[in-house]
């Protein structure tokens, strides 16, 4: 889901430039007001686990390959704002460092994976979770669902951008500048290897370590904050 | 350190370890081929995408060593690149954010 440099036209990259810096810049206005010391070290091992499980990549049948993002399980810890800026930190060292996303496409990038991926499995977690305990088998098979349903949006996302360039950057005579394929190609591709594969992957992460840190801590969850307070 | 962090430490430096497993898949993510494999494709690379696509020269593209063999070529090396990418990649953005996040933290 790392878009490259050039399948992006300038339409697409400058929209979500505009659109992702005043989320950074608000997210760490409010991560300033709100982070406490202890968090610090979770928002470190937040970015580096993502940089790391997005390195695991699965090959799926057709040749293509694809990874996990681990946003579902950190967003579910730290929080959506906090781990938007963590999956953000991460895809700008992989784009910097790494040739993995484009220099243009960092912020399309960083809504995909870091925005989107975020909120959805945040908010999907929310509600499924209820008002059920936080030890709660539940809540497992929420933070699941949240994974699969956060990647499978990520790669909606991701297959529509890539699947406007068409439409939006084509020659006089109509030939692509960017990347070639339809949205009726470029949609059900992105999303069905993530539905059927990637999300699948997503949400067992999301569940088993979900799972180890609700025997271990639940203090550490987002918004369970009353033991927390105690530290 | 409390348990917890520790743990979860721990079980970084596992994945780590382990990170070479995801180089034995060879294919390439849909949407993001090179330009020979485009051509492959559709028969002709994009004007826009053969201006834009190599932008930005990455120190260590394709997280290997500079100038490194593909996994094909060479097993160990690719592997050794591949965990050594994995260990800057969690190094610097980790600690980045630890940094920030201490600075900026209001207790």
């Amino acid at each position: 889901m790392h878009i490259p440099d050039g399948y992006l036209g300038p339409h697409t990259y400058i929209a979500f430039w505009l659109i992702m810096i005043p989320i950074w810049y608000h997210t760490g206005t409010k991560l300033t007001a709100e982070l406490k010391s202890r968090q610090a070290p979770l928002l470190a091992l937040a970015a580096a686990f993502s940089f790391v499980i997005m390195m695991f990549n699965v090959p799926i049948p057709g040749g293509s390959t694809g990874h996990a993002v681990g946003g579902g399980i950190i967003a579910i810890v730290i929080g959506p704002w906090a781990s938007l800026i963590a999956i953000s930190v991460t895809l700008v060292l992989q784009a910097l460092i790494f040739g993995d996303g484009g220099i243009t496409a960092i912020a399309t990038n960083c809504f995909n994976m870091g925005v989107v991926v975020s909120f959805v499995a945040y908010y999907t977690y929310k509600l499924i979770s209820g008002n059920s305990a936080i030890t709660s088998s539940t809540r497992i098979i929420a933070a699941a669902i949240a994974g699969w349903i956060s990647m499978t949006l990520a790669s909606l996302c991701a297959g529509f951008e890539l699947g406007i360039q068409p439409i939006l950057e084509h020659t006089a005579e109509g030939v692509p500048l960017y990347m070639p394929y339809p949205l009726s190609v470029t949609v059900p591709a992105m999303v069905l290897e993530h539905a059927l594969a990637f999300s699948i992957l997503e949400a067992v992460i999301t569940a088993i370590i979900f799972a180890y840190i609700q025997r271990t801590d639940t203090s550490v969850f987002y918004g369970e904050k009353s033991e927390m307070e105690m530290n | 350190m409390d348990k917890l962090t520790r743990n979860l430490a721990i079980g970084l430096v596992v994945l780590m370890i382990f990170v070479p497993i995801g180089l034995i898949a060879s294919g390439t993510a849909y949407g993001e081929w090179e330009s020979n494999e485009l051509k492959d494709k559709i028969g002709y690379v994009p004007q826009g995408f053969e201006e834009l696509a190599d932008l930005w020269h990455a120190p260590m593209k394709d997280y290997n060593i500079p100038n490194g063999p593909s996994f094909e070529d060479s097993e160990p090396v690719a592997s050794a690149g591949y965990i050594l990418s994995a260990v800057i990649g969690m190094i610097v953005g980790g600690g980045f954010l630890y940094f920030i996040g201490k600075k900026v933290a209001k207790d």
